[in-house]
């Protein structure tokens, strides 16, 4: 019985990634093949005295003359088995960059995603406690204006104040320059790591504080904290044991159904510090019109969030039997 | 005792106190909420008419720090930061506002749509927006800039057909709401049409939704122009983008020219606050039962 539902639910997901991966590989092919950039130009790039003939050939061997479906089809069946193609830029498989790429900037999206979540928790709870009082609406205050500074102005800013006024920290890159990768130090990395992921956790943290606060408010002012206070519990045991049980699911799942924001500030703030992640790559394969690359990458962010919003789901559902079914729709954030 | 009520209780005390030498609380926000405006619009006038002389390059007054005579300095060009700045947040305000009056009016056709009644038009639209958000915004604005071939046409069709998954799930589940409201019950019995009520009566209760929906549009519709210039996708650099003018400065903050990057990122932040303030209040006046949310 049990083992039924678990296998129905992991089918459900399976179906869904399937479809929304089709449907996000047609979306961007579209996309792509609107482009007015022709791709064997970009192929060719500054080399002279290529023919025309030389480019015809080019775009045959590519299919490029073949009717859209059929380039589609082709594509896809080659991404099933694997073959990205290689991209244009780096003049390598697709695949091998994305990895290699989404290895860099992982250790900053999971820095920076932690700080975010613990920071913005630990604020909320203090506003939500302090509800109405000085420190709240100072901190509120403070936290709406954070929600307005883009995560790439905030990067420039850390930049001119902790790197070129302080000195603190260096100007960018994920590790020194001109040392071998392998006599890097892991203190290097992180003194590499730190201003990049203080930037991309400044996008979110804002956020998660205002949601957690509401949430402590609503708690607070419920009528079995109002029961708890006449029987005399202090402000803290009150947090810890009706404040914190209530709000740390909600405050998890939000974090885990971020990773869309996360993977679109790490683009802004690797491009902010040259932090050769896959963010940066991102935005380098659209500049130089790589479309393997951006296809790739595209596919491949879409899985990332995918998976967020699939593990969100799935811790409430474990940590919380309630939520049936049809309640789903309920918990759709703005 | 509830330290929270007492609070509250002389919270509400010291507005009214208050309240009697100006107005009252809604004609104080309503008259905050003018000046917002009058704000913005100023800007995206000064900006308007602020012609291509005040941003000429003078090679004499170049790489200055902030003065009185200029006060946001000069870049390395001798052009005048503070008339590129208002310049740029004019192009960012015109921006933002065709791109979320797009992306408002998607989000309340997909909404309604969505909530018409039809079983697999609400599982077509809810797909439609899980595949939109989806992919991670940033990448979507990259492949749809360069599907347009970059510039200003990248930008506007970019943020405009991205930014309504939100809104759109709002006004969903308002409609879906207002659908299971008694008056719309006997109005079917009265043999009007679908088409009927959602004219006379749904629209009309989404239309302050509309509006709050989309004003606090706008911050995002800004940030995300702004950033996508900043990557290089949008306006040519030749034109005076916030996002231009900032990933131009990355080249000399490294000599210690900060104003370059400090001021035109600080206006862009007061402009998105501005906007976000100023849906916030319009909530408030609209809808006055959202501010006890």
């Amino acid at each position: 019985m049990k083992k039924n539902y678990y296998l129905k639910f992991a089918g459900k997901y399976l179906l869904r990634m399937v479809t929304l991966l089709i449907a996000v590989s047609i979306v961007s092919f579209v996309l792509v093949s609107f482009s007015p950039v022709d791709p064997v130009q970009q192929y060719v790039g500054s080399v002279p005295n290529v023919s025309a003939e030389q480019r015809e050939k080019i775009a045959e061997y590519w299919g490029l003359n073949d009717p859209p479906v059929e380039r589609f089809l082709a594509w896809g069946s080659s991404i099933l088995k694997g073959d990205f193609g290689v991209s244009l830029l780096y003049r390598r498989p697709v695949l091998d960059i994305v990895r290699e790429k989404f290895a860099v900037s992982l250790a900053l999206m999971l820095t920076s995603w932690l700080l975010s979540g613990i920071l913005g928790f630990t604020l909320g709870c203090l506003m939500g406690v302090f509800n109405g009082r000085w420190t709240d609406k100072i901190l509120k205050k403070l936290c709406l204006t954070m929600c307005s500074i883009p995560t790439f102005w905030i990067g420039i800013v850390f930049l001119i104040l902790f790197s070129v006024k302080l000195g603190w920290f260096p100007m960018g890159m994920s590790v020194p320059m001109g040392v071998p990768t392998a006599e890097v130090t892991i203190w290097q990395r992180i003194h590499h790591l730190i201003l990049p992921a203080l930037t991309l956790s400044f996008l979110s943290f804002a956020g998660v504080a205002l949601h957690t606060r509401e949430k402590l408010v609503d708690v607070l002012e419920s009528d079995y904290v109002l029961f708890a206070r006449a029987r005399g519990e202090s402000q803290w045991s009150i947090l810890k044991r009706h404040g914190l049980r209530n709000i740390l699911l909600p405050a998890v799942t939000m974090q885990f159904g971020s990773f869309s924001e996360l993977f679109g500030g790490s683009v802004l703030a690797e491009n902010v510090f040259s932090y050769p992640g896959l963010g940066a790559a991102a935005s380098a394969a659209g500049m130089s019109s790589d479309v393997p690359l951006l296809l790739g990458i595209t596919l491949f962010s879409a899985l990332f969030v995918f998976i967020g919003n699939m593990l969100a789901d799935i811790i409430y559902r474990i940590v919380d039997p309630q939520i049936g079914e049809g309640e789903r729709n309920e918990s759709y954030g703005k | 005792m509830n330290p929270t009520a007492s609070e509250k209780g002389g919270f509400y005390i010291g507005r009214a106190r208050m309240g009697r030498r100006f107005w009252n609380r809604r004609m104080r926000l309503i008259v905050l909420t003018f000046l917002m405006f009058a704000v913005i619009f100023g800007v995206y006038l000064a900006g308007a008419v602020l012609g291509e002389e005040a941003i000429a390059a003078d090679f004499s007054r170049k790489g200055l720090a902030p003065s009185w005579e200029h006060p946001f300095g000069t870049d390395m060009l001798g052009r005048d930061m503070l008339a590129r700045t208002v310049k740029g947040l004019s192009v960012s305000i015109l921006v933002g506002t065709v791109a979320s009056g797009v992306s408002a009016v998607i989000a309340l056709i997909v909404g309604v749509v969505a909530a018409m009644g039809i079983s697999w038009l609400d599982h077509l639209m809810n797909w439609l927006i899980d595949l939109v958000m989806g992919i991670p915004h940033m990448v979507l604005l990259i492949l749809i800039s360069f599907s347009c071939g970059k510039g200003l046409r990248g930008v506007l069709a970019g943020v405009a057909v991205t930014h309504w998954t939100g809104l759109a799930r709002l006004i969903r589940s308002e409609v879906f709401k207002i659908r299971s409201e008694q008056y719309v019950e006997v109005s079917k019995k009265l043999g009007h049409s679908g088409r009927w009520i959602t004219i006379h009566h749904i629209l009309p209760h989404m239309v302050p939704q509309f509006l709050i929906g989309l004003i606090l549009l706008f911050p995002h519709a800004i940030m995300h122009e702004s950033g996508l210039t900043f990557l290089g996708f949008g306006l040519p650099p030749e034109q005076p983008a916030i996002g231009i003018i900032l990933s131009e400065s990355m080249k000399y903050i490294a000599a210690g020219n900060w104003w370059l990057a400090f001021f035109p990122g600080l206006m862009l932040v007061m402009t998105v606050f501005l906007f976000d303030r100023l849906g916030e209040n319009l909530k408030k006046i609209l809808d006055p039962y959202s501010v006890h949310e």
